[in-house]
């Protein structure tokens, strides 16, 4: 099977899409208690809550290096602790390949009843996946996908080019609301050589030229605030009129915003990416550039653990005519703004 | 009485042993340290500047430009001055990046942002100084090679950043600090006057003091400096204290610039520092050097950053860029440095 990472990217099943969304809402109205603070996490719950036959799940993920996989990790734990039918088994989450693959045998080993894996390197950890299907064990993939689906039984993942279609779309939204005829538009991406970055910087640019506008002064940082900072920097140099940015992540954003507070630029409006809660209380609070961000959100893992469980009780998703649940679960970049930012903040991570 | 009144050389001066000359006269002290070497650097940095200014003539000799070169070369520039000093002595300091997180973050956490300013930054400072000194130590009490010692604390002080952050970036919210460290003096950002201090300091150290000339003794005759009566072990600490003490100073730059401390921050500042030292034609084995090559180094590479987005050019192709200036330079050195030896 050729290209099964882009085509299970691109694929967007209707059965997905309502799940994310219904994970989503579900989310809104969860009965998370507050105190799980300092994060609030992203959970999911409906009719399949109720107590069901129980499940031991498996878990390994990479080291929480940075804010979106650290909440990746936390909201797994927390939607599993929702489930009274759930036994969770997390491994030390690592970096190290080999680690991983072994934390995964060791998983399969214990018999767990589903294992969700979050590989470091979705080629690397293929046979491992594999291995756990020929056992006879379910693998939910979370966003970095394997080598091919023999390896896993659902994936579930974001999608990097519709990120940057929907913040192209916003962007040419609101400059054509505005009236602005030839807009200059920046980009911050993150690191270059990722597929991912590639991926969104695609869409991006797809989405403007549907809209008969082009991409302007564009830098690649490397997702932390202070190459945001720096290349922003000398952007704002380059541009002395620019109409919107788009900035690919949200951590790199915050050194993104402080060079554009240090060049004491406002004549442009910012949009971010990824969704995390400095932006997103910036949006709410409206009082600079940044107007918008486009979720790319660890909620992700919470739907895994719902998945995860559902397979282990052998049980559809009730709203679906599905009697199994869908193979690839996509979930939705949505565009997150001042009008709907409340619907959204339980989704916001710590950078 | 074996001392000179008349010497221009300050009083503190250790008393002449017999062997004193020979590390004494390998310090080019005598010497403005400008010559053919540092010319022909000065030369690519006028180049450049041309470049820049030839293919956006609207926007690069421009105030909003110059300032945003200089405020970015700050941190690695107050960090590049501290290697300078641990390359004339004859080590290197693998650190610093590391340094700098550490630094960063232990000032934006821990709480100390609700006590103030103040503790903000003498936090920055004691933590850049307390890293250096530990370097410095192991290195010369220790006699671990500077390499090992310094990969040590590369590894050690970027873990420490990120298990105090936890991995998060912590947002300033301290609004003193942010309204001086982010404003201007006299209409120049107090970034470039911190860089600006730090380099005349440490310049007047290097060239001007005891400290400075028994760097140079220490990096160019090891032994010659110890018969000489320099208490080498004590000053080669010292030193690496001395380019702690820089980082620490570079990561209140940084966390002013970003407005956050990240366990992210001053990644590859040490290749960069190593690479702006050594252009700056100070030798990687030890005993000369110049804080002014130092200074046009850093300077090269921001303004070669600066060119690049000014013209929306691919980063990739920035580090090829940079690769071969370090290597002309370097050559540029390697040849006057030949051409001067045969007259």
């Amino acid at each position: 099977m050729s290209g099964p990472s882009s085509l299970a990217r691109r694929r967007f099943l209707t059965g997905g899409a309502a799940v994310g969304a219904g994970a989503l809402l579900a989310a809104c109205t969860s009965n998370e208690s507050p105190q799980s603070a300092p994060q609030a996490v992203a959970g999911a719950a409906g009719q399949n809550a109720q107590p069901g036959k129980h499940v031991t799940i498996g878990f390994s993920a990479p080291a929480a290096d940075h804010g979106w996989m650290a909440a990746m990790t936390k909201n797994a734990r927390a939607q599993a602790g929702q489930f009274s039918d759930v036994t969770f088994t997390a491994t030390e989450g690592t970096n190290d390949v080999n680690q991983q693959i072994a934390q995964v045998e060791t998983l399969i080993n214990q018999k767990v009843d589903v294992l969700v894996i979050l590989p470091f390197d979705g080629k690397a950890l293929t046979a491992a996946g594999q291995a756990a299907t020929d056992r006879g064990i379910p693998v939910v993939n979370v966003d970095r996908v394997f080598d091919t689906p023999l390896a896993y039984r659902t994936w579930i993942g974001g999608d990097n080019y519709r990120m940057g279609v929907n913040a192209g779309n916003y962007i040419a939204g609101e400059l054509k609301k505005k009236g602005v005829s030839n807009p200059v538009i920046g980009e911050v991406a993150g690191i270059d050589s990722l597929p991912l970055t590639k991926e969104r910087s695609q869409g991006f640019r797809d989405a403007l030229a549907k809209n008969g506008f082009t991409v302007g002064p564009r830098v690649s940082a490397q997702f932390t605030p202070e190459s945001g900072e720096q290349m922003t920097s000398n952007l704002l140099q380059s541009a002395s009129k620019l109409d919107a940015l788009w900035n690919h992540d949200d951590d790199q954003g915050i050194g993104v915003l402080a060079a554009i507070d240090n060049a004491r630029r406002n004549d442009f409006f910012m949009v971010g990416g990824a969704g995390s809660r400095n932006m997103m209380d910036l949006i709410k609070a409206d009082s600079g550039v940044m107007k918008a961000t486009v979720l790319y959100s660890p909620s992700m893992a919470s739907s895994a653990i719902a998945l995860a469980r559902l397979l282990g009780q052998a049980k559809g998703i009730g709203d679906l005519a599905e009697h199994e649940i869908p193979a690839n679960v996509t979930t939705f970049s949505a565009v997150v703004t001042k009008e709907n930012v409340d619907s959204y903040a339980d989704v916001a991570f710590d950078s | 009485m074996t001392k000179d009144p008349s010497s221009v050389l300050p009083e503190a001066t250790q008393a002449p042993p017999p062997r004193a000359a020979p590390p004494a006269a390998k310090a080019p002290r005598g010497r403005f340290p400008v010559d053919a070497r540092l010319a022909g650097l000065f030369g690519v940095f006028v180049l450049l500047c041309l470049v820049g200014w030839l293919t956006r003539p609207d926007a690069f000799f421009t105030e909003g430009n110059l300032s945003t070169v200089l405020r970015l070369a700050a941190a690695i520039g107050v960090v590049s001055v501290g290697m300078t000093f641990v390359i004339i002595s004859g080590g290197i300091d693998l650190s610093v990046g590391s340094m700098v997180a550490l630094s960063s973050v232990w000032m934006t956490t821990l709480a100390t942002q609700s006590f103030g300013p103040v503790v903000m930054v003498v936090c920055a400072l004691a933590v850049g100084l307390v890293c250096g000194l530990i370097n410095g130590v192991l290195v010369s009490y220790g006699r671990v090679v500077p390499f090992i010692a310094t990969l040590a604390m590369y590894a050690s002080a970027r873990g420490l950043a990120e298990r105090i952050s936890g991995r998060n970036t912590q947002v300033v919210r301290q609004a003193d600090f942010l309204a001086f460290f982010r404003g201007d003096f006299l209409g120049i950002p107090v970034l470039i006057w911190m860089f600006a201090l730090v380099f005349v300091v440490g310049w007047i150290l290097l060239n001007r003091t005891t400290f400075g000339r028994r760097t140079f003794a220490v990096g160019g005759n090891t032994e010659a400096a110890r018969l000489a009566g320099i208490n080498v072990k004590r000053h080669t600490a010292l030193v690496y204290g001395v380019a702690g003490l820089c980082c620490g100073i570079a990561a209140i730059m940084v966390v002013a610039r970003t407005t956050s401390g990240a366990s992210t921050n001053g990644l590859y500042y040490e290749l960069d520092a190593i690479a702006a030292v050594v252009i700056g034609g100070t030798l990687l084995s030890g005993g000369r050097g110049t804080l002014i090559g130092t200074l046009i180094g850093v300077l090269i590479f921001t303004v070669l950053g600066n060119i690049f987005t000014l013209n929306n050019l691919d980063t990739d192709i920035q580090n090829i860029a940079k690769g071969a200036i370090i290597v002309l330079a370097v050559l540029l050195q390697f040849r006057t440095n030949r051409a001067r030896k045969s007259t």
